[in-house]
């Protein structure tokens, strides 16, 4: 077949799954002491290491949430790509979209050396038992939805993933590595519509600030909720799954956009956003925490387009894959 | 016509069956049977969507009229459109559709861009050597997928037949000239259609032979006039969906 490789990591190469079943209890503490000073020690874990059963659950529960995302994401920006309003934005947004199903697919393989199959991981998407970030259901009404997106979406994304490529899974940190790379032509593209339209017409004016309003609280809560109330923080910061505080992280990503609206003249939408000199941050306003958590648990706008656009191109998909399988069947048995 | 009329309108052809292709492609992302499909059929798009701008702006330079590639692909009316029929042939999410449909085209785009390499006008014969690599490819890999899904299951080999069904009355049309050809060939700018048809028809019953597939009878209804404008009723909402922003918002810039 002449499917594009992208594979990052070789599928082949999967952990030790369930080696512990078979050790002793001595035998179990002496692997994880030394698990825990490899990564005291700055050195990443490889699939083929030993690695405690949590620490594999917790990263491909990570892994797949964020190829899932990846995947996902591709739909509100893709809602768009036939209205591009030139030739020149519809070829980029095409590539960027086109980038996050090449995100999806090293993540999926990446998340594969931890013994699930990427088939399996999308049957957990499905039916609802796997997660994605919470941005990708709202709505994109309107152009500029586009630039904000590429803007802060990726923006946000990017100091994550920054983060993520120094975390201690050694195929999730080359993935992100990799990605990252991509990301910031993804921010570049989505910050260039928004200055466009900030030095366009009022209306294309309009359209951008209304973006900005809807676009800019759902941002802030991609880093998740306050590291209190973020019930898997403290084993994955001891992992150096994570080496960030979700508010630390939303911090730097306030810092770093405050001063590129304000390069445009965009407002944030923010009444108690001011510069703290002391701090040297920006305050910001609360959070609606509970309007997060209606749409992590299935509530928000999109959530069910989202789901039933994945659905349906898995579903109408099926029979494609089916004959795909068939024939190489054929093939391989007529070679024999 | 002047010879430079002419060759105006040669490009505005091949520029706007490569963006109607490219807006069909393009309707997958997000949708594909699986990743890697989706990122092969953006590929495809983005390639058409080059295609398109270069295309386009010879065209636009050869009018002198100031008019951009946007302008062009944006600003034009459906009875403006020169593209084939079957490039806008909608597809409702059957992927075996969207691959014979490109594969279709895409076959007479080879042999065409392969001969005008040798066109006597230098942008032409350069916009060609660049996208014949690229079709090239479109040809090998929707190729495949016909004969994939015409010899897979029972289910694909019912269902690619069904879209050879649909889509064959739009492939004499691929053919059709009229006095643009008939002056560009003379001089040795543009390629003879004719010329091409039996190479056409040898690249598709190669692949029809393996995908097991037959070609419907002959006699049946043909389309005709994409060149002269005369489109389906589908192109209409392609361009309402593809215009709508410059369209509604004529002075802005993007
Ligand atoms: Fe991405
Ligand atoms: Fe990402
Ligand atoms: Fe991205």
């Amino acid at each position: 077949m002449h499917f594009v490789n992208r594979n990052l990591a070789n599928p082949k190469q999967t952990s030790n799954i369930g080696m512990e079943t078979t050790l002793s209890v001595e035998e179990l503490n002496k692997r994880e002491a030394e698990f825990d000073a490899k990564i005291a020690g700055g050195k990443t874990i490889e699939p083929k290491d030993w690695m405690p059963e949590r620490y594999r659950k917790q990263l491909l529960r990570m892994m797949s949430q964020h190829a899932h995302s990846e995947v996902v994401g591709m739909l509100p920006e893709g809602n768009w790509i036939t209205r591009a309003p030139s030739l020149a934005r519809k070829a980029v947004l095409l590539a960027k979209v086109q980038d996050e199903a090449g995100h999806g697919l090293y993540i999926y393989s990446a998340a594969e050396t931890l013994g699930m199959d990427r088939s399996e991981m999308i049957d957990q998407l499905l039916s609802g038992k796997a997660k994605y970030s919470s941005i990708f259901n709202y709505p994109t009404l309107s152009w500029a939805d586009i630039g904000a997106i590429g803007w802060l979406v990726d923006g946000a994304a990017i100091v994550n993933q920054t983060v993520l490529a120094k975390c201690s899974y050694g195929p999730y940190s080359r993935a992100m590595l990799r990605i990252c790379k991509e990301e910031n032509f993804h921010n570049k593209q989505g910050y260039q519509i928004m200055a466009y339209l900030m030095r366009g017409t009022k209306e294309q004016r309009d359209m951008a600030q209304d973006a900005m309003n809807r676009f800019w609280w759902p941002a802030l809560m991609m880093f998740g909720p306050s590291d209190t109330n973020s019930p898997n923080s403290a084993d994955l910061m001891k992992w150096k799954v994570k080496l960030n505080s979700n508010d630390d992280l939303r911090q730097r990503f306030i810092d770093r956009t405050v001063p590129q609206a304000e390069a445009i003249g965009l407002r944030i939408p923010d009444d108690k956003l001011k510069w703290n000199e002391s701090t040297r941050h920006y305050e910001f306003g609360e959070i609606n925490w509970a309007e997060f958590n209606q749409v992590i648990s299935g509530n928000g706008p999109c959530n069910k387009l989202r789901m039933k656009q994945r659905t349906d191109a898995h579903n109408n998909g099926a029979w494609v894959r089916e004959a795909a399988a068939a024939y190489s069947a054929k093939k391989a048995a007529s070679k024999k | 016509m002047t010879l430079n009329d002419a060759l105006k309108e040669y490009c505005l052809r091949i520029a706007d069956n490569s963006s109607i292709l490219a807006h069909r492609l393009s309707e997958w992302s997000g949708h594909g049977p699986i990743l890697e499909e989706d990122i092969a059929m953006s590929n495809m798009a983005l390639d058409l969507i080059g295609q398109a701008r270069g295309f386009y702006s010879y065209a636009a330079t050869l009018e002198g009229k100031g008019r951009t590639e946007d302008d062009l692909a944006f600003r034009r009316d459906t009875r403006e459109f020169v593209s084939r029929n079957l490039v806008e042939q909608p597809d409702n999410k059957d992927f075996g559709t969207a691959m014979l449909r490109s594969f279709l085209y895409s076959c007479l785009s080879y042999l065409q861009f392969r001969a005008l390499m040798n066109s006597k006008d230098e942008t032409i014969s350069g916009l060609s050597a660049k996208a014949i690599k690229e079709v090239t490819y479109h040809v090998r890999h929707c190729g495949d997928w016909v004969v994939r899904l015409g010899d897979g299951t029972e289910e694909s080999h019912r269902r690619i037949s069904n879209s050879v069904e649909d889509l064959w009355m739009y492939t004499s049309e691929l053919f059709e000239q009229n006095e643009v050809d008939a002056l560009l060939v003379k001089e040795g700018v543009a390629v003879d259609l004719n010329t091409l048809k039996q190479d056409w028809l040898n690249l598709v019953d190669e692949i029809f032979a393996q995908a097991k597939l037959t070609k419907p009878a002959e006699g049946g209804y043909q389309s005709s006039g994409g060149i002269n404008g005369m489109h389906t009723e589908h192109l209409g909402y392609i361009l309402a969906e593809m215009q709508f922003l410059p369209r509604a918002y004529p002075d802005a810039i993007w």
